[in-house]
Protein backbone atom coordinates (compact mmCIF):
# COMPACT_ATOMS: atom_id res chain seq x y z
CA UNK A 1 0.00 0.00 0.00
CA UNK A 2 1.09 3.42 -0.60
CA UNK A 3 0.80 4.53 2.83
CA UNK A 4 0.93 2.35 5.98
CA UNK A 5 0.28 3.05 9.46
CA UNK A 6 2.40 1.55 12.44
CA UNK A 7 -0.24 2.12 14.99
CA UNK A 8 -4.22 3.55 15.10
CA UNK A 9 -4.32 4.78 18.78
CA UNK A 10 -4.46 8.62 19.15
CA UNK A 11 -2.78 10.63 21.94
CA UNK A 12 -5.75 12.71 22.18
CA UNK A 13 -7.42 9.33 23.16
CA UNK A 14 -5.43 9.72 26.31
CA UNK A 15 -6.46 13.21 27.27
CA UNK A 16 -9.29 12.23 29.21
CA UNK A 17 -8.60 9.00 30.91
CA UNK A 18 -4.81 9.42 31.19
CA UNK A 19 -3.19 11.61 34.12
CA UNK A 20 -3.26 8.36 36.95
CA UNK A 21 0.50 8.80 38.05
CA UNK A 22 0.70 5.00 38.72
CA UNK A 23 3.08 4.54 35.81
CA UNK A 24 7.03 4.31 36.55
CA UNK A 25 9.28 7.33 36.96
CA UNK A 26 11.12 7.51 33.90
CA UNK A 27 14.60 9.29 33.28
CA UNK A 28 18.35 5.60 37.08
CA UNK A 29 12.53 3.06 31.21
CA UNK A 30 12.16 6.30 29.08
CA UNK A 31 9.06 8.14 28.42
CA UNK A 32 9.47 6.75 24.68
CA UNK A 33 9.22 2.63 25.95
CA UNK A 34 7.32 3.17 29.30
CA UNK A 35 4.59 0.58 30.30
CA UNK A 36 1.42 1.87 31.08
CA UNK B 1 3.04 18.96 13.11
CA UNK B 2 4.59 16.55 10.59
CA UNK B 3 8.13 15.19 10.77
CA UNK B 4 9.35 13.22 7.57
CA UNK B 5 12.52 11.09 6.71
CA UNK B 6 14.60 8.96 4.84
CA UNK B 7 16.60 5.76 7.13
CA UNK B 8 17.17 3.01 5.84
CA UNK B 9 15.51 2.15 2.24
CA UNK B 10 11.88 3.25 4.17
CA UNK B 11 10.23 6.27 4.05
CA UNK B 12 8.44 7.72 7.32
CA UNK B 13 5.84 10.13 8.46
CA UNK B 14 5.60 11.40 12.38
CA UNK B 15 2.42 12.70 13.17
CA UNK B 16 3.64 14.61 16.34
CA UNK B 17 0.31 15.44 18.05
CA UNK B 18 -1.58 12.43 17.63
CA UNK B 19 1.52 9.81 17.85
CA UNK B 20 0.92 7.82 14.45
CA UNK B 21 3.27 6.80 12.67
CA UNK B 22 3.22 6.34 8.57
CA UNK B 23 5.12 4.12 6.32
CA UNK B 24 4.96 5.51 3.26
CA UNK B 25 6.15 5.05 -0.54
CA UNK B 26 8.16 8.00 -2.54
CA UNK B 27 4.90 8.86 -4.49
CA UNK B 28 2.55 9.31 -0.98
CA UNK B 29 6.02 11.09 0.72
CA UNK B 30 5.99 14.14 -2.17
CA UNK B 31 2.38 14.88 -1.48
CA UNK B 32 2.60 14.52 2.30
CA UNK B 33 5.91 17.29 1.73
CA UNK B 34 3.80 19.53 -0.57
CA UNK B 35 0.33 19.27 1.43
CA UNK B 36 0.21 21.95 3.62
CA UNK B 37 2.01 24.75 0.89
CA UNK B 38 0.22 23.27 -2.37
CA UNK B 39 -3.23 23.33 -3.30
CA UNK B 40 -4.27 19.63 -4.61
CA UNK B 41 -4.26 20.31 -8.46
CA UNK B 42 -0.66 21.98 -7.89
CA UNK B 43 0.29 18.88 -6.05
CA UNK B 44 -0.85 16.70 -8.89
CA UNK B 45 1.15 18.97 -11.60
CA UNK B 46 3.84 18.54 -9.70
CA UNK B 47 3.61 14.70 -9.29
CA UNK B 48 2.70 14.22 -12.93
CA UNK B 49 6.25 16.38 -13.57
CA UNK B 50 8.10 14.68 -11.19
CA UNK B 51 6.93 10.52 -12.08
CA UNK B 52 6.94 11.50 -15.68
CA UNK B 53 9.02 8.28 -16.33
CA UNK B 54 7.13 6.08 -14.35
CA UNK B 55 4.11 5.16 -16.68
CA UNK B 56 2.14 3.51 -13.08
CA UNK B 57 1.64 6.63 -11.70
CA UNK B 58 -0.86 7.84 -13.31
CA UNK B 59 -3.26 11.30 -12.65
CA UNK B 60 -5.61 8.77 -10.96
CA UNK B 61 -3.09 7.10 -8.70
CA UNK B 62 -1.97 10.74 -7.78
CA UNK B 63 -5.61 11.72 -6.79
CA UNK B 64 -5.91 8.69 -5.07
CA UNK B 65 -3.03 9.45 -2.80
CA UNK B 66 -4.29 13.14 -2.41
CA UNK B 67 -8.07 11.01 -1.14
CA UNK B 68 -6.07 9.09 1.52
CA UNK B 69 -3.96 11.97 2.77
CA UNK B 70 -6.99 14.09 3.00
CA UNK B 71 -8.70 10.82 4.95
CA UNK B 72 -5.73 10.71 7.50
CA UNK B 73 -6.00 14.26 7.90
CA UNK B 74 -9.99 14.26 9.04
CA UNK B 75 -9.58 11.02 11.01
CA UNK B 76 -6.64 12.93 13.54
CA UNK B 77 -3.89 10.74 12.46
CA UNK B 78 -2.11 12.76 9.71
CA UNK B 79 -1.75 17.14 10.30
CA UNK B 80 -3.17 16.65 13.27
CA UNK B 81 -3.85 20.07 16.05
CA UNK B 82 -1.77 20.65 19.23
CA UNK B 83 -5.06 20.27 21.84
CA UNK B 84 -3.20 19.29 24.75
CA UNK B 85 -1.56 22.60 25.82
CA UNK B 86 -4.09 23.72 28.58
CA UNK B 87 -5.04 20.79 29.89
CA UNK B 88 -1.69 19.76 30.66
CA UNK B 89 -0.34 22.92 32.36
CA UNK B 90 -3.75 22.55 34.69
CA UNK B 91 -2.54 19.59 35.37
CA UNK B 92 0.98 20.32 36.19
CA UNK B 93 -0.50 23.04 39.18
CA UNK B 94 -1.62 20.01 40.80
CA UNK B 95 -0.86 19.47 44.33
CA UNK B 96 2.19 16.57 43.32
CA UNK B 97 2.48 13.56 45.48
CA UNK B 98 6.18 12.06 46.25
CA UNK B 99 6.29 8.56 43.96
CA UNK B 100 9.84 7.95 43.77
CA UNK B 101 13.22 8.30 45.35
CA UNK B 102 16.66 8.12 44.94
CA UNK B 103 18.47 6.94 47.41
CA UNK B 104 22.28 7.87 47.96
CA UNK B 105 23.01 5.43 50.55
CA UNK B 106 26.86 6.00 50.07
CA UNK B 107 28.88 8.99 49.40
CA UNK B 108 31.97 7.09 48.32
CA UNK B 109 33.05 4.95 45.20
CA UNK B 110 35.80 2.26 44.65
CA UNK B 111 36.60 3.45 41.34
CA UNK B 112 37.52 6.64 40.18
CA UNK B 113 35.65 7.12 36.93
CA UNK B 114 37.05 10.06 34.96
CA UNK B 115 33.70 11.72 33.65
CA UNK B 116 32.02 11.22 37.08
CA UNK B 117 28.83 13.99 38.05
CA UNK B 118 29.30 12.84 41.42
CA UNK B 119 32.80 13.39 41.79
CA UNK B 120 34.08 10.47 42.46
CA UNK B 121 31.15 9.91 44.12
CA UNK B 122 31.34 12.63 46.89
CA UNK B 123 29.14 15.23 45.07
CA UNK B 124 31.63 17.71 46.22
CA UNK B 125 30.74 17.54 49.37
CA UNK B 126 32.46 14.67 52.29
CA UNK B 127 32.51 11.20 52.10
CA UNK B 128 29.52 9.68 53.78
CA UNK B 129 27.32 6.34 54.50
CA UNK B 130 23.29 6.78 55.00
CA UNK B 131 22.41 5.58 58.29
CA UNK B 132 19.47 3.28 58.67
CA UNK B 133 17.90 5.80 60.65
CA UNK B 134 18.31 8.64 57.85
CA UNK B 135 16.60 5.78 55.62
CA UNK B 136 13.90 4.92 57.36
CA UNK B 137 13.04 8.59 57.65
CA UNK B 138 13.33 8.67 53.79
CA UNK B 139 10.91 5.53 53.24
CA UNK B 140 8.16 7.23 56.28
CA UNK B 141 8.53 10.36 54.04
CA UNK B 142 8.09 8.37 50.73
CA UNK B 143 4.99 6.59 52.50
CA UNK B 144 3.12 9.70 53.69
CA UNK B 145 3.82 11.92 51.20
CA UNK B 146 2.50 9.61 48.23
CA UNK B 147 -1.42 10.10 48.22
CA UNK B 148 -3.19 7.33 46.99
CA UNK B 149 -0.33 5.75 45.16
CA UNK B 150 0.47 2.70 45.55
CA UNK B 151 3.42 2.20 43.71
CA UNK B 152 6.53 3.35 44.78
CA UNK B 153 10.10 3.14 43.64
CA UNK B 154 13.26 3.33 45.68
CA UNK B 155 16.30 3.26 43.88
CA UNK B 156 19.65 2.62 46.07
CA UNK B 157 22.29 4.92 44.30
CA UNK B 158 25.44 6.16 45.35
CA UNK B 159 28.31 6.79 44.93
CA UNK B 160 28.45 3.00 44.95
CA UNK B 161 25.97 1.65 46.75
CA UNK B 162 27.29 -1.74 47.62
CA UNK B 163 29.65 -0.03 49.88
CA UNK B 164 26.74 0.44 52.32
CA UNK B 165 25.04 -3.26 51.45
CA UNK B 166 23.89 -3.86 55.14
CA UNK B 167 21.90 -0.63 55.42
CA UNK B 168 20.62 -1.67 51.84
CA UNK B 169 19.35 -4.61 53.39
CA UNK B 170 17.57 -3.22 56.20
CA UNK B 171 16.12 -0.23 54.02
CA UNK B 172 13.97 -2.86 51.89
CA UNK B 173 13.13 -5.23 54.62
CA UNK B 174 11.84 -2.18 56.41
CA UNK B 175 9.92 -1.20 53.09
CA UNK B 176 8.52 -4.25 53.18
CA UNK B 177 7.03 -4.28 56.93
CA UNK B 178 5.38 -1.17 55.82
CA UNK B 179 3.75 -2.18 52.58
CA UNK B 180 0.78 -4.28 53.55
CA UNK B 181 -0.51 -1.93 56.34
CA UNK B 182 -0.08 1.61 54.20
CA UNK B 183 -1.32 -0.16 50.98
CA UNK B 184 1.72 0.52 49.14
CA UNK B 185 4.03 -1.20 46.69
CA UNK B 186 7.67 -0.84 46.77
CA UNK B 187 10.11 -1.07 43.58
CA UNK B 188 13.55 -1.49 44.58
CA UNK B 189 16.35 -0.96 42.07
CA UNK B 190 20.42 -0.70 42.38
CA UNK B 191 22.87 1.40 40.31
CA UNK B 192 26.52 -0.73 40.60
CA UNK B 193 29.94 -0.34 39.19
CA UNK B 194 30.35 -4.30 40.40
CA UNK B 195 33.21 -4.06 42.13
CA UNK B 196 32.42 -6.02 45.19
CA UNK B 197 29.43 -7.95 43.66
CA UNK B 198 29.41 -11.04 45.36
CA UNK B 199 26.87 -14.66 45.51
CA UNK B 200 25.37 -13.08 48.38
CA UNK B 201 24.20 -9.66 47.66
CA UNK B 202 23.44 -11.22 43.95
CA UNK B 203 20.98 -13.70 45.72
CA UNK B 204 19.45 -10.67 47.75
CA UNK B 205 19.20 -8.76 44.53
CA UNK B 206 17.63 -11.37 42.61
CA UNK B 207 15.21 -11.58 45.34
CA UNK B 208 14.01 -7.93 46.10
CA UNK B 209 15.44 -5.86 43.18
CA UNK B 210 13.05 -5.26 40.36
CA UNK B 211 15.97 -3.80 38.50
CA UNK B 212 20.04 -3.77 38.52
CA UNK B 213 21.92 -1.50 36.52
CA UNK B 214 25.51 -2.70 36.25
CA UNK B 215 28.27 -0.25 34.85
CA UNK B 216 30.55 -0.89 32.43
CA UNK B 217 31.84 0.95 29.39
CA UNK B 218 31.95 -1.65 26.44
CA UNK B 219 35.16 -2.93 25.27
CA UNK B 220 38.11 -2.97 27.81
CA UNK B 221 40.26 -0.56 26.50
CA UNK B 222 37.46 1.86 26.55
CA UNK B 223 36.18 0.81 29.79
CA UNK B 224 39.72 0.84 31.55
CA UNK B 225 40.35 4.52 30.57
CA UNK B 226 37.71 6.29 31.79
CA UNK B 227 36.57 3.81 34.85
CA UNK B 228 40.38 3.25 36.82
CA UNK B 229 40.43 2.11 40.19
CA UNK B 230 41.42 4.76 42.37
CA UNK B 231 44.81 3.67 43.03
CA UNK B 232 44.77 3.49 39.40
CA UNK B 233 46.60 -0.26 39.68
CA UNK B 234 44.19 -3.03 37.57
CA UNK B 235 41.70 -3.11 35.55
CA UNK B 236 37.79 -3.06 36.26
CA UNK B 237 36.82 -4.47 33.00
CA UNK B 238 38.67 -7.76 33.83
CA UNK B 239 36.58 -7.78 37.63
CA UNK B 240 33.25 -7.09 36.89
CA UNK B 241 32.90 -9.05 33.54
CA UNK B 242 32.25 -12.07 34.83
CA UNK B 243 30.00 -10.96 37.73
CA UNK B 244 27.89 -9.28 35.27
CA UNK B 245 27.49 -12.46 33.13
CA UNK B 246 26.50 -13.77 36.04
CA UNK B 247 23.90 -10.87 37.11
CA UNK B 248 22.26 -11.32 33.40
CA UNK B 249 22.06 -15.19 33.63
CA UNK B 250 20.90 -15.48 37.24
CA UNK B 251 18.37 -12.85 35.53
CA UNK B 252 17.21 -14.78 32.94
CA UNK B 253 18.82 -12.14 30.67
CA UNK B 254 15.63 -9.72 31.93
CA UNK B 255 15.02 -6.63 34.30
CA UNK B 256 18.83 -5.60 34.34
CA UNK B 257 20.81 -3.44 32.03
CA UNK B 258 24.30 -3.42 31.90
CA UNK B 259 25.07 0.41 31.23
CA UNK B 260 28.06 2.09 29.53
CA UNK B 261 28.86 6.04 28.63
CA UNK B 262 30.44 7.22 25.18
CA UNK B 263 32.73 10.02 25.26
CA UNK B 264 34.41 12.08 22.63
CA UNK B 265 37.23 9.58 22.85
CA UNK B 266 35.49 6.68 21.49
CA UNK B 267 32.85 7.98 19.03
CA UNK B 268 32.04 4.58 17.87
CA UNK B 269 30.66 3.31 20.31
CA UNK B 270 28.72 0.72 18.13
CA UNK B 271 31.61 -1.48 18.70
CA UNK B 272 31.05 -0.98 22.36
CA UNK B 273 27.59 -1.99 22.32
CA UNK B 274 27.75 -4.98 20.37
CA UNK B 275 31.04 -6.64 22.29
CA UNK B 276 28.63 -5.80 25.24
CA UNK B 277 25.70 -7.96 22.91
CA UNK B 278 28.77 -10.61 21.73
CA UNK B 279 29.77 -10.95 25.77
CA UNK B 280 26.06 -12.07 26.08
CA UNK B 281 23.92 -9.21 27.30
CA UNK B 282 20.87 -8.60 25.65
CA UNK B 283 19.81 -5.10 27.63
CA UNK B 284 21.88 -2.69 26.93
CA UNK B 285 22.42 1.33 27.26
CA UNK B 286 25.49 2.72 25.99
CA UNK B 287 24.60 6.62 26.68
CA UNK B 288 26.78 10.00 25.53
CA UNK B 289 28.58 11.54 28.28
CA UNK B 290 27.26 14.88 29.10
CA UNK B 291 30.10 16.71 30.73
CA UNK B 292 31.52 20.61 30.05
CA UNK B 293 33.14 21.40 26.74
CA UNK B 294 36.38 22.08 28.79
CA UNK B 295 36.66 18.64 29.02
CA UNK B 296 38.79 16.79 26.83
CA UNK B 297 36.49 13.41 26.38
CA UNK B 298 32.96 15.41 26.29
CA UNK B 299 30.84 15.73 23.39
CA UNK B 300 31.70 18.43 20.61
CA UNK B 301 29.13 20.00 18.16
CA UNK B 302 31.08 18.77 15.50
CA UNK B 303 31.16 14.99 16.65
CA UNK B 304 27.64 14.75 16.09
CA UNK B 305 27.45 14.10 12.64
CA UNK B 306 29.63 10.95 13.31
CA UNK B 307 27.65 10.15 16.38
CA UNK B 308 24.22 10.22 13.96
CA UNK B 309 25.62 8.31 12.00
CA UNK B 310 27.03 5.38 14.33
CA UNK B 311 23.26 5.46 15.47
CA UNK B 312 22.18 4.52 12.13
CA UNK B 313 25.11 1.65 11.67
CA UNK B 314 23.76 0.32 14.86
CA UNK B 315 20.38 0.20 14.17
CA UNK B 316 20.78 -2.05 10.76
CA UNK B 317 23.26 -4.14 12.66
CA UNK B 318 20.61 -4.62 15.39
CA UNK B 319 17.46 -5.50 12.62
CA UNK B 320 20.48 -7.77 11.31
CA UNK B 321 21.00 -9.40 14.63
CA UNK B 322 17.15 -10.10 15.50
CA UNK B 323 16.60 -11.89 12.19
CA UNK B 324 19.61 -13.88 13.05
CA UNK B 325 18.14 -14.74 16.33
CA UNK B 326 20.59 -12.92 17.88
CA UNK B 327 18.49 -9.97 18.70
CA UNK B 328 19.22 -7.74 21.82
CA UNK B 329 17.51 -4.86 23.39
CA UNK B 330 19.62 -1.37 23.00
CA UNK B 331 18.01 1.09 25.74
CA UNK B 332 17.95 4.21 23.37
CA UNK B 333 16.21 2.28 20.78
CA UNK B 334 13.27 1.03 22.73
CA UNK B 335 9.83 2.87 21.71
CA UNK B 336 6.54 1.75 22.48
CA UNK B 337 4.31 3.11 19.76
CA UNK B 338 0.71 0.86 20.44
CA UNK B 339 0.82 1.82 24.09
CA UNK B 340 2.92 3.74 26.10
CA UNK B 341 2.06 6.25 28.28
CA UNK B 342 -0.63 9.29 28.53
CA UNK B 343 -0.15 12.90 27.16
CA UNK B 344 0.43 14.09 30.87
CA UNK B 345 2.99 11.46 31.40
CA UNK B 346 4.44 13.12 27.95
CA UNK B 347 4.53 16.68 28.50
CA UNK B 348 5.69 15.87 32.46
CA UNK B 349 8.59 13.70 31.44
CA UNK B 350 10.52 12.79 34.74
CA UNK B 351 8.89 14.87 37.78
CA UNK B 352 12.23 16.04 38.86
CA UNK B 353 11.76 17.66 41.86
CA UNK B 354 7.51 16.64 42.23
CA UNK B 355 7.33 13.37 41.95
CA UNK B 356 10.81 12.13 42.55
CA UNK B 357 13.26 13.34 44.93
CA UNK B 358 16.95 12.64 45.72
CA UNK B 359 18.12 12.02 49.01
CA UNK B 360 21.27 12.42 50.53
CA UNK B 361 23.34 10.41 53.09
CA UNK B 362 22.41 12.73 55.92
CA UNK B 363 18.55 13.37 54.67
CA UNK B 364 18.52 16.96 52.53
CA UNK B 365 16.08 16.24 49.89
CA UNK B 366 17.61 17.68 46.18
CA UNK B 367 15.34 17.58 42.79
CA UNK B 368 17.33 14.83 41.08
CA UNK B 369 20.79 12.90 41.93
CA UNK B 370 21.98 15.63 39.49
CA UNK B 371 21.58 18.08 41.48
CA UNK B 372 22.75 16.79 45.10
CA UNK B 373 26.00 18.63 46.20
CA UNK B 374 24.49 22.28 44.19
CA UNK B 375 23.08 23.99 47.31
CA UNK B 376 20.95 26.53 45.58
CA UNK B 377 19.41 23.30 44.47
CA UNK B 378 18.28 22.21 47.95
CA UNK B 379 14.58 21.40 48.66
CA UNK B 380 14.18 20.35 52.28
CA UNK B 381 14.77 17.04 54.57
CA UNK B 382 13.50 13.67 55.18
CA UNK B 383 12.21 15.04 58.65
CA UNK B 384 10.85 18.28 57.88
CA UNK B 385 9.83 17.75 54.24
CA UNK B 386 10.27 20.41 51.61
CA UNK B 387 10.69 23.67 53.05
CA UNK B 388 12.21 25.69 49.59
CA UNK B 389 8.39 25.78 47.84
CA UNK B 390 9.31 28.37 45.85
CA UNK B 391 12.25 25.72 44.18
CA UNK B 392 9.61 23.28 44.11
CA UNK B 393 6.65 25.49 42.24
CA UNK B 394 9.67 25.66 39.23
CA UNK B 395 10.22 22.10 39.16
CA UNK B 396 6.02 21.55 38.83
CA UNK B 397 5.85 24.09 35.95
CA UNK B 398 9.00 21.87 33.79
CA UNK B 399 7.44 20.48 31.08
CA UNK B 400 7.14 20.63 27.06
CA UNK B 401 5.47 23.63 26.76
CA UNK B 402 7.76 25.82 28.92
CA UNK B 403 10.39 25.27 26.74
CA UNK B 404 11.14 27.28 23.94
CA UNK B 405 12.97 25.10 21.84
CA UNK B 406 10.80 22.21 21.79
CA UNK B 407 8.25 24.28 20.35
CA UNK B 408 9.10 23.14 17.20
CA UNK B 409 10.42 19.51 17.93
CA UNK B 410 9.06 16.20 16.06
CA UNK B 411 10.57 14.26 19.25
CA UNK B 412 8.85 16.65 21.93
CA UNK B 413 6.36 13.90 22.87
CA UNK B 414 8.75 10.60 22.91
CA UNK B 415 11.44 12.96 24.50
CA UNK B 416 9.08 15.32 27.36
CA UNK B 417 11.39 18.14 27.20
CA UNK B 418 14.66 16.37 28.14
CA UNK B 419 16.57 16.65 31.18
CA UNK B 420 16.19 19.51 33.76
CA UNK B 421 19.75 18.94 34.81
CA UNK B 422 21.47 18.55 31.75
CA UNK B 423 19.20 21.88 30.56
CA UNK B 424 20.88 23.72 33.93
CA UNK B 425 24.67 22.93 33.31
CA UNK B 426 24.61 23.92 29.92
CA UNK B 427 22.36 26.81 29.65
CA UNK B 428 21.65 27.88 33.34
CA UNK B 429 17.97 27.28 33.59
CA UNK B 430 16.38 24.47 33.88
CA UNK B 431 14.00 25.04 31.30
CA UNK B 432 16.76 25.52 28.76
CA UNK B 433 17.78 22.92 26.64
CA UNK B 434 21.23 20.99 25.82
CA UNK B 435 21.43 21.32 21.98
CA UNK B 436 23.93 18.55 21.97
CA UNK B 437 21.54 16.13 23.93
CA UNK B 438 18.73 16.87 21.54
CA UNK B 439 19.91 16.12 18.35
CA UNK B 440 21.03 12.86 19.19
CA UNK B 441 17.76 12.00 20.82
CA UNK B 442 16.17 13.23 17.72
CA UNK B 443 18.39 10.91 15.82
CA UNK B 444 17.93 7.56 18.30
CA UNK B 445 13.98 8.86 18.09
CA UNK B 446 14.68 8.48 14.59
CA UNK B 447 16.54 5.10 14.54
CA UNK B 448 14.35 3.53 16.88
CA UNK B 449 10.98 4.54 14.57
CA UNK B 450 12.56 2.87 11.64
CA UNK B 451 13.51 -0.35 13.80
CA UNK B 452 9.72 -0.39 13.89
CA UNK B 453 9.03 0.17 10.17
CA UNK B 454 11.33 -2.51 9.32
CA UNK B 455 9.69 -5.24 11.48
CA UNK B 456 6.27 -4.38 10.49
CA UNK B 457 7.85 -5.23 7.07
CA UNK B 458 9.62 -8.30 7.51
CA UNK B 459 5.87 -9.14 10.11
CA UNK B 460 4.18 -8.45 6.19
CA UNK B 461 6.67 -10.45 4.20
CA UNK B 462 6.62 -13.33 6.93
CA UNK B 463 2.78 -13.36 6.50
CA UNK B 464 2.56 -13.75 2.81
CA UNK B 465 5.00 -17.06 3.02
Amino acid sequence: KRIQTLNSRNLKETLKVGGCGECQTSCKCTVANQHC
Amino acid sequence: MVHQYKSNGYNIVLDVNSGCVHVVDDLAYDVIALWEKSTPEEITAAMLEKYADQPDITQTEIEQVIADVRSLQEDGSLFSEDVYRDAVIDFKKRNAVVKALCLHVAHDCNLGCKYCFADEGEYMGRRALMSFEVGKQALDFLIQNSGSRVNLEVDFFGGEPLMNFDVVKQLVAYGRSQEKEHNKKFRFTITTNGVLLNDEILDFVNQEMGNIVLSIDGRKEVNDRMRPFRNGNGSSYDLILPKFKKVAESRQQDRYYVRGTYTHFNKDFASDVLHLADQGFEQISVEPVVAPASQPYAIREEDVPELCAEYDKLAKEILARRKAGKGFNFFHFMIDLTGGPCIYKRISGCGAGTEYLAVTPWGDLYPCHQFVGNTDFLLGNVYEGIKNTELQDRFKLCNVYARESCKDCFAKFWCSGGCSANAYHFSGDINGNYEIGCELQRKRIECAVMIKAAEAAQDAEQAEE
